[in-house]
């Protein structure tokens, strides 16, 4: 039922190739091209409207692209399951009646066939899921009673579950408190010293410089991909923002104030 | 307390009365479990419209048939799936608004079994039976075609629970996951028209919406866990059906819409009191807060 093609490991994890997206008419990705290693942990960053989600979504495979071509490990991303798309939390229905366990078992399904219940390893595996992310003492809770920290940990756990090796995630940081932020950035690093590729999504050019190894600057095409010192230059980032960044020169570097958040809030809904 | 016991009893010596009380009980749990995926996935315009849209083909079964009973049921069933298809597919690629489309096929299907069946001299009676339901008249053949079909819709949910359940809560999951999403709605949409086909007779299609939202809304309302509201809404369905019954016998209220108003009066009453998340409760909290 499930198809799944065996990985070609000489292959990228994922390669994007001359990839574009028309949406209504008009591109919403432009001939973007890059590729990514295993334990690569990669900050996706850019204005709203720049196709941040899109673009995660056609790598996951929940959008096909109009031109181009993705491969993970040398096949079609349809063919795989070991991509997580990790969903923005405003983009969740939080009262539906699940537990945090039932959800992360959702990540099991991938292994089992129709018709077949979980097993008992099926159930350690989502204990030991739940473990790594510190939320073995909230398996029953259901999910809106978590904190918004624990609702992200809670879908890391889900694509552990899942045996993910390409976590991609929708703004995993926007609406967290500083602390939350700063527990989920260090469970990244986690997930990268498991060789787990992360592709994130994020507003914070000062946290993506200094939390991730790489950063892609992304307006409908992709501006620049590299290391925080090749992508954060002036003329890189007002291609990206135009005008609605404001770049402030500190002692510690170049530092970029992003005032445009909710100019075009179509993209994203801020949680509360 | 002999004469309670007696008021519970006497009904129950007629043939029609135990054959509608296992109808109901039936029915409810059926459209219980089905509709708790129509409450969680925002389908109930989806099924109100179902409901509506299979009456010309009950109309045509109706004329054809001159006006005998049993063949209506697989003229509903027809309709019905293929009408919870061609609403799926017109949803899915409407250039207008979904529910304006959806809005405008219903109520001219609607309108069109309406006027099939207006062309029968003695329609009034019929129409009623269609719009409102018919529990007493139920036969006993009738009731083993919602006894079978009832359970091969229990079936298939069981069957396919996980995929049901992770398709509902996170459509882009299922799809990284692989599972054939597709079939799996149309899968659904067929499981909710044989639930409609099947109720018919119970409540008819005026009500149907209510059967499939009342009691799983209800159940909703008083557990945190899939399986919990599911069985709740359960007994809630059946219970409203048999206490509806009750009530229709003693007091001639029509027994479709006895059946919805006990159920709407459980839901009123899960509204106001449910542990939580009931009105009052809430109320509660505020002042013990401030």
């Amino acid at each position: 039922m499930y198809p799944r093609t065996p990985h070609q490991e000489d292959q990228p994890i994922l390669d994007c190739d001359h990839l574009s997206l028309a949406y209504n008419g008009s591109l919403a990705l432009e001939d973007i091209t890059f590729h990514l290693h295993p334990g690569d942990l990669v900050a996706l960053v850019g204005p709203n409207g720049a196709g941040k989600s899109t673009l995660l979504k056609v790598l996951a495979g929940v959008l096909a692209p109009t031109r181009g071509r993705v491969s993970i490990f040398g096949s079609g991303p349809r063919r795989h399951v070991c991509i997580a798309f990790i969903p923005q939390r405003s983009q969740v229905e939080w009262q539906f009646p699940v537990s945090v366990a039932d959800v992360v078992m959702m990540g099991r399904s991938a292994k089992l066939r129709p018709f077949v219940w979980p097993s008992k390893r099926d159930w350690e595996a989502v204990n030991s899921a739940l473990a790594t992310v510190g939320l073995e003492n909230l398996a029953k809770r259901q999910i809106g009673q978590l904190s918004g920290g624990q609702q992200q940990r809670m879908f890391i756990a889900r694509a552990l579950a899942q045996e993910a090796e390409l976590m991609l995630m929708d703004e995993p940081l926007t609406g967290l408190d500083l602390p939350s932020q700063e527990s989920l950035l260090a469970l990244l690093s986690d997930l990268q010293k498991r060789g787990i590729t992360v592709m994130a999504a994020t507003h914070d050019l000062e946290q993506a410089a200094q939390y991730f190894d790489r950063i892609m600057l992304l307006n409908r095409r992709l501006i620049a991909f590299g290391d925080a010192q090749h992508v954060l230059q002036p003329e890189k980032l007002i291609r990206a923002y135009g005008r609605h960044i404001q770049l402030v020169e500190t002692p510690s570097g170049l530092v970029a104030l992003e005032d445009s958040c909710c100019d075009r809030g179509e993209e994203h809904e801020h949680a509360v | 307390m002999n004469t309670l016991y007696e008021a519970l009893l006497q009904p129950l010596s007629y043939a029609f009365m135990q054959r509608a009380l296992v109808a109901v009980v039936l029915v409810g749990a059926v459209c219980a479990v089905v509709g708790t995926y129509v409450v969680l996935r925002g389908m109930a315009f989806f099924g109100d419209a179902l409901a509506h849209t299979i009456l010309p083909g009950v109309a045509v079964g109706y004329l054809i048939s001159g006006g005998a009973r049993e063949p209506l049921f697989w003229w509903a069933l027809g309709a019905s799936v293929i009408s919870a298809l061609g609403i799926g597919a017109i949803s899915k690629n409407a250039t207008i608004k979904e529910d304006t489309a959806i809005g405008i096929v219903f109520a001219g299907m609607f309108a069109l079994g309406i006027a099939l069946i207006s062309t029968v001299r003695s329609y009034a009676v019929d129409l009623s039976h269609f719009l409102f339901g018919d529990v007493l008249g139920v036969s006993n053949q009738a009731l083993w075609k919602i006894g079978v079909f009832g359970a091969v819709v229990l079936l298939i949910v069981a069957a396919f629970y996980k995929e049901f359940l992770t398709y509902s809560f996170d459509p882009v999951l299922a799809i990284t996951l692989r599972m054939p999403v597709g079939l799996l709605n149309n899968l659904l949409l067929v499981l909710l028209a044989v639930t409609v086909a099947v109720s018919l007779q119970t409540v008819g299609v005026a009500l149907m919406v209510a059967m499939l939202v009342t009691p799983a809304a209800t159940a909703y309302l008083l557990t945190y866990r899939l399986p919990m509201m599911m069985a709740l809404a359960a007994v809630f369905a059946a219970l409203s059906g048999v206490i509806g019954l009750y009530l229709s016998y003693y007091t001639s209220i029509a027994s479709g819409a006895a059946i919805v108003l006990v159920a709407t009066g459980f839901f009123l009453l899960a509204f106001l009191f449910a542990p939580g998340r009931g009105i009052l409760w809430k109320q509660d909290r505020r002042l013990q807060h401030s």
